[in-house]
């Protein structure tokens, strides 16, 4: 029996290179309760993070009683995470589950009914499109719905109401991701597979502490890192995390660059490709563009000239360029260390041009992984409802926009594509300049999650915007809503997501939700019936009931684009795995890797956008496009280091920077309600090395204040391996606690973030802020974040004390279809 | 020679110009966050084109404009207030940007009839940039327009 609170990872199971990731069965039941107890195991995937764990719902008593690994999915091989075992089931029977719906009386949320609910918001709706027209809605959705949902809601934006305002939180988690491969490759979608990781020689984690993020993939990694053929690590992170550590085990490198200053850094790593000869020039001639320019972009970052700007020793830059140039086969791994901090998309690209130099792409071994940061971003994305249109069409091309308004027999104008779709932070401002006075938002939390907090909830509580919320809990963002819907979560609803690898699973619905919820389908379905909205010729817009007709419409619009759908089925997905897209004719099981023949989406008329500049964002027009002709090559594209926006002062003098927990999940909606994750990180704390708490006379423990020119946080201090001069929060943390803690008001650290963004990606930069710390008082004990991960300090006790899980290593491993080691 | 002068001084004039006006939009319109930041930007660039083209005033001598300067472009003013006015700054920000670029290519030309580099060289990397200038210009007033026209209050 495991405490996997203390066992973050799980038992090793190491295996050679290229050989099949053994499998291993990890399962967790609520207390007391044994295999014999359970009434059915219904499918799913884990809904945690963004790595798609295939997982079986054990039910008992219509409850949700606890999960298992699939065995036979290409994701995990049957493993799950700490958060994935104790987080998955016990949010949904908690009793402060909203269960009615509510509605804003004399400034209080009052139960109600649906129909007063609905009446409510479609009179609202009516009014100010019938005032002022579509340009009036704003919808701002998840990380965490489903495909149909996604969908369902993309189809009334777009060809019911005719909003371009339409965006998720997944724009502050991963749209950095998509537009970087938009930049390079012509479209969005994820190049390589997980099972680089068996076939590579060396594994760069770009600002991605993926031991944190991703516990299963980074179990995945250690298989390979402590089998005897290991491939080495490197490591681009300002704290010394786990990753750090195996890198520094397998003879790779650390580098810490300062907050804010990743390109300067990666366009010394190129620069050094080209400085020593590592450049795959015939294979770069034949399938990419821009070689010329990009070399002239870098040449000016010697190794000593990006030690003056980075802090990085030159030749710790050197090395990590020399495992670089000399692997044949690298894995790149990207997350928000990158996404959220400055100059976030050149730097993302920047990964895909040392790839693009080496020739390492489209074989077993040699990917990249642009990560993202939740579990159904990636649908967002390919639906649309993020604003991107429908199945990775580009806004820009009318040839594109026509096939969307024939499969939903609606006029071309209705599609709003005259300018890039509005980005999420764009949204709120129109927001509070009260241009958009109606505003939905889907199982989110921005009062928490956006940055600059005290921004955000003045939006959400003025009068002038009528905000509706839809969720599973009275969130920070629904009690400042006018109406709450009550939703079905995960295990209460049948759907598909598809994880960061392009794999779809089907989730099917295994209890029934509590109360009145229903599911976000059933809700927007309820919008669209009483919305009355049509198509063309006047009949109902939206005709299907069932998420599987939504899915069927979904897989035949993908038809012909580089994601393609066409041959996936619910029926299809209720085998042993989940299945990567692209599915069709071709690729009956699917795919397990993209761009293998070195064709990319690119070509005028298939790409999903012309590119932007990457220093301002400005777009490029499909003239310019025509005349680089394309046509299949990749982009090399770079960019000059510039300084971030706000660099440390005198009354500043630190560098702020947020990041996650493992055991949180976001604003800890689901995790904060499952024991075994909540004891395991109580609380919010800040991050200092040893060196500031030294001269700043603070201990472990000791209450300080952070504050930055926007607002401050009063928590205790870890006197941690953060970079020296550079402050880290969590920031799951908001004003909501499971039981009630006194120091609640002041822990959220998007009070302290900046109002600023990626110009090309428009993600928010959560990673740099100037700040100031002060020692308040003494605390008493040390501070509450776990000490296994992250945040070790040297002498204190391991975080411990998870429930019981079991875990099974198989004697078989079975067979993975797409798998290039094969399976048994 | 005197009417390269000329072209060199008004590069170097409108330049100065087109910071200005980039700086004041930006701290005008400074609760649009992009636009603050990006003006700000743009306006240094501005600022190194005039730091790159010195060496050439120095050599070439800033002549006094001969022809009536019919089009007056003393920058902005006074930066407007709300989504129309951001529209209509971004649009005077593209006039003076044109102007800009135009003086480039001017410049260009003569710096090629007279095989001079050194001027070539910075009068091309200089153009180059302000076209990407005018391309974000355009970029931000599409992105503004409809909401500002339709729907700001
Ligand atoms: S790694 Fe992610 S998807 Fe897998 S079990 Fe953990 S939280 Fe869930």
């Amino acid at each position: 029996m495991t405490d996997r609170i203390a066992d973050l990872h799980g038992v090793r199971t190491p295996h050679p290179r290229a050989t099949v990731w053994p499998a291993r069965v990890d399962q967790y039941l609520d207390d007391g309760l044994g295999e014999g107890d359970v009434d059915r195991w219904v499918q799913s995937a884990c809904l945690l993070c963004s790595n798609g764990c295939g997982c079986d719902i054990a039910v008992k008593d219509g409850r949700m009683v606890g999960v298992r690994g699939r065995a036979g999915d290409v994701v995990n091989h049957g493993r799950l995470g700490p958060k994935g075992l104790y987080g998955s089931t016990p949010w949904a029977s908690s009793p402060d589950r909203v269960t009615r719906p509510l509605v804003r009386e004399d400034g209080r949320l009052v139960e109600t009914d649906w129909e007063t609910a609905m009446a409510r918001v479609v009179e609202r709706s009516r009014s100010s499109l019938e005032e002022r027209g579509p340009l009036t809605h704003g919808f701002y959705t998840s990380g965490q719905l489903f495909l149909e949902e996604y969908y369902l809601q993309a189809v009334i934006g777009k060809a019911g109401i005719g909003t371009p305002h339409m965006d998720g939180d997944t724009r502050l988690c991963t749209a950095t991701s998509a537009a970087a491969f938009k930049e390079s490759f012509g479209a969005d979608g994820q190049p390589g597979s997980y099972t680089d990781i068996e076939h590579c020689d060396a594994i760069f984690l770009y600002g991605h502490n993926m031991a944190e993020t991703q516990t299963v993939l980074w179990a995945r990694v250690l298989d390979r890192t402590r089998a005897d053929d290991p491939p080495r690590v490197v490591c681009v992170d300002p704290r010394r995390t786990l990753v750090a550590q195996e890198a520094e085990r397998t003879g790779g490198v650390h580098l810490r660059p300062r907050v804010g200053t990743n390109l300067a850094l990666m366009n010394g790593l190129t620069r050094e490709l080209f400085a020593n000869g590592w450049v795959d020039e015939a294979w770069v001639d034949a399938h990419t563009l821009g070689r010329d320019e990009l070399e002239e972009t870098v040449a000016a970052y010697t190794p000593e000239h990006v030690a003056e700007i980075c802090g990085v020793p030159a030749d710790d830059l050197r090395r990590a360029a020399r495992i670089f140039g000399e692997s044949q086969a690298v894995l790149s791994t990207v997350l928000q260390g990158f996404y959220q901090s400055h100059q976030a998309t050149a730097a993302s690209v920047a990964v895909h041009n040392l790839h693009l130099l080496r020739g390492m792409i489209g074989r077993p071994g040699a990917g990249v992984l642009q990560m993202n940061g939740q579990p159904t971003a990636q649908n967002n994305r390919e639906c649309g409802a993020d604003g991107d249109l429908t199945g990775f069409r580009n806004w820009d091309n009318p040839a594109h926009v026509r096939e969307l308004a024939d499969a939903w027999n609606v006029d071309p104008m209705t599609i709003p594509h005259w300018s890039p779709p509005t980005h999420a932070m764009q949204i709120f401002s129109y927001a509070a300049s009260g241009s958009i006075d109606f505003l939905w938002i889907s199982a989110t939390n921005p009062a928490v999650s956006m940055p600059e907090s005290a921004r955000i909830r003045n939006i959400l509580s003025s009068d002038d915007c009528f905000v509706v919320v839809q969720d599973l809990f009275l969130t920070e963002t629904a009690e400042l809503a006018d109406v709450v819907l009550p939703a079905a979560g995960w295990g209460e609803k049948t759907g598909c997501f598809t994880n960061v690898n392009r794999t779809v699973h089907l989730s099917e619905k295994a209890v029934d939700p509590p109360g009145e919820a229903r599911s976000d389908y059933e809700i927007f379905l309820m919008y669209a019936d009483l919305m009355g909205f049509t198509d063309k010729d006047g009949a109902p817009l939206v005709r299907w009931r069932r998420p599987e007709e939504a899915f069927e419409s979904f897989c035949s619009v993908t038809r012909g684009r580089p994601i393609d759908y066409t041959g996936l089925s619910y029926e299809k997905l209720r085998g042993p795995t989940g299945i990567p897209w692209p599915v069709n004719e071709a690729h009956p099981e699917g795919t397990d890797r993209l761009y293998a023949d070195g064709v990319f989406p690119t070509d005028t008329e298939v790409c999903e956008t012309f590119g932007h500049d990457l220093v301002t964002g400005a777009v490029v027009t499909e003239q310019e496009h025509r005349a680089m002709r394309p046509d299949g090559r990749a982009f090399l594209k770079g960019a000059p280091y510039s300084p971030p926006h706000e660099e440390p002062s005198d009354d500043f003098p630190m560098l702020f920077t947020t990041g996650r927990t493992v055991f949180q999940f976001h604003t800890r909606t689901k995790t904060g309600r499952s024991s075994s994750l909540d004891d395991a990180a109580p609380d919010a704390w800040a991050e200092i090395s040893p060196v500031d708490a030294e001269r700043l006379g603070i201990d472990e423990g000791d209450w300080v204040h952070v504050t930055s020119p926007r607002g401050g946080i009063e928590v205790r201090a870890r006197v941690g391996q953060v970079i020296e001069g550079a402050v880290f929060a969590p920031f799951h943390y908001g004003r909501w606690d499971p039981r009630g803690v006194a120091d609640a008001e002041h822990r959220l650290a998007n009070e302290l973030t900046m109002t600023v963004w990626d110009p090309v990606s428009k993600q928010p930069y959560f990673k740099t802020a100037a700040c100031r710390v002060t020692r308040l008082r003494g605390g008493d004990g040390p501070a509450p974040a776990p000490t296994t991960t992250a945040s070790p300090a040297t002498d204190l006790a391991p975080t411990v004390g998870g429930a019981e899980t079991s875990s099974r290593v198989l004697d078989v491993t079975p067979a993975y279809p797409l798998d290039p080691a094969g399976g048994s | 020679m005197s009417h390269l002068a000329t072209y060199v001084g008004l590069a170097d004039h409108s330049e100065q110009t087109l910071a200005s006006a980039l700086r004041s939009v930006a701290e005008g319109h400074a609760e649009e966050a992009d636009v603050f930041h990006t003006c700000h930007l743009l306006a240094g660039w501005s600022e190194e084109h005039r730091r790159r083209l010195a060496p050439v005033v120095e050599r070439y001598g800033e002549e006094d404009v001969e022809e009536p300067e019919r089009l007056h472009h003393d920058g902005l003013a006074q930066v407007r207030s709300g989504p129309v006015g951001l529209l209509r700054d971004l649009q005077e920000l593209y006039v003076l940007g044109a102007m800009v670029e135009t003086t480039w290519t001017v410049v260009i030309q003569g710096a090629q009839g007279l095989r001079d580099t050194d001027l070539l060289e910075v009068a091309t990397s200089c153009s180059t940039q302000t076209a990407r200038q005018l391309s974000w210009f355009n970029t931000r007033m599409k992105v503004a327009a409809p909401q500002a026209l339709i729907v700001a209050r």
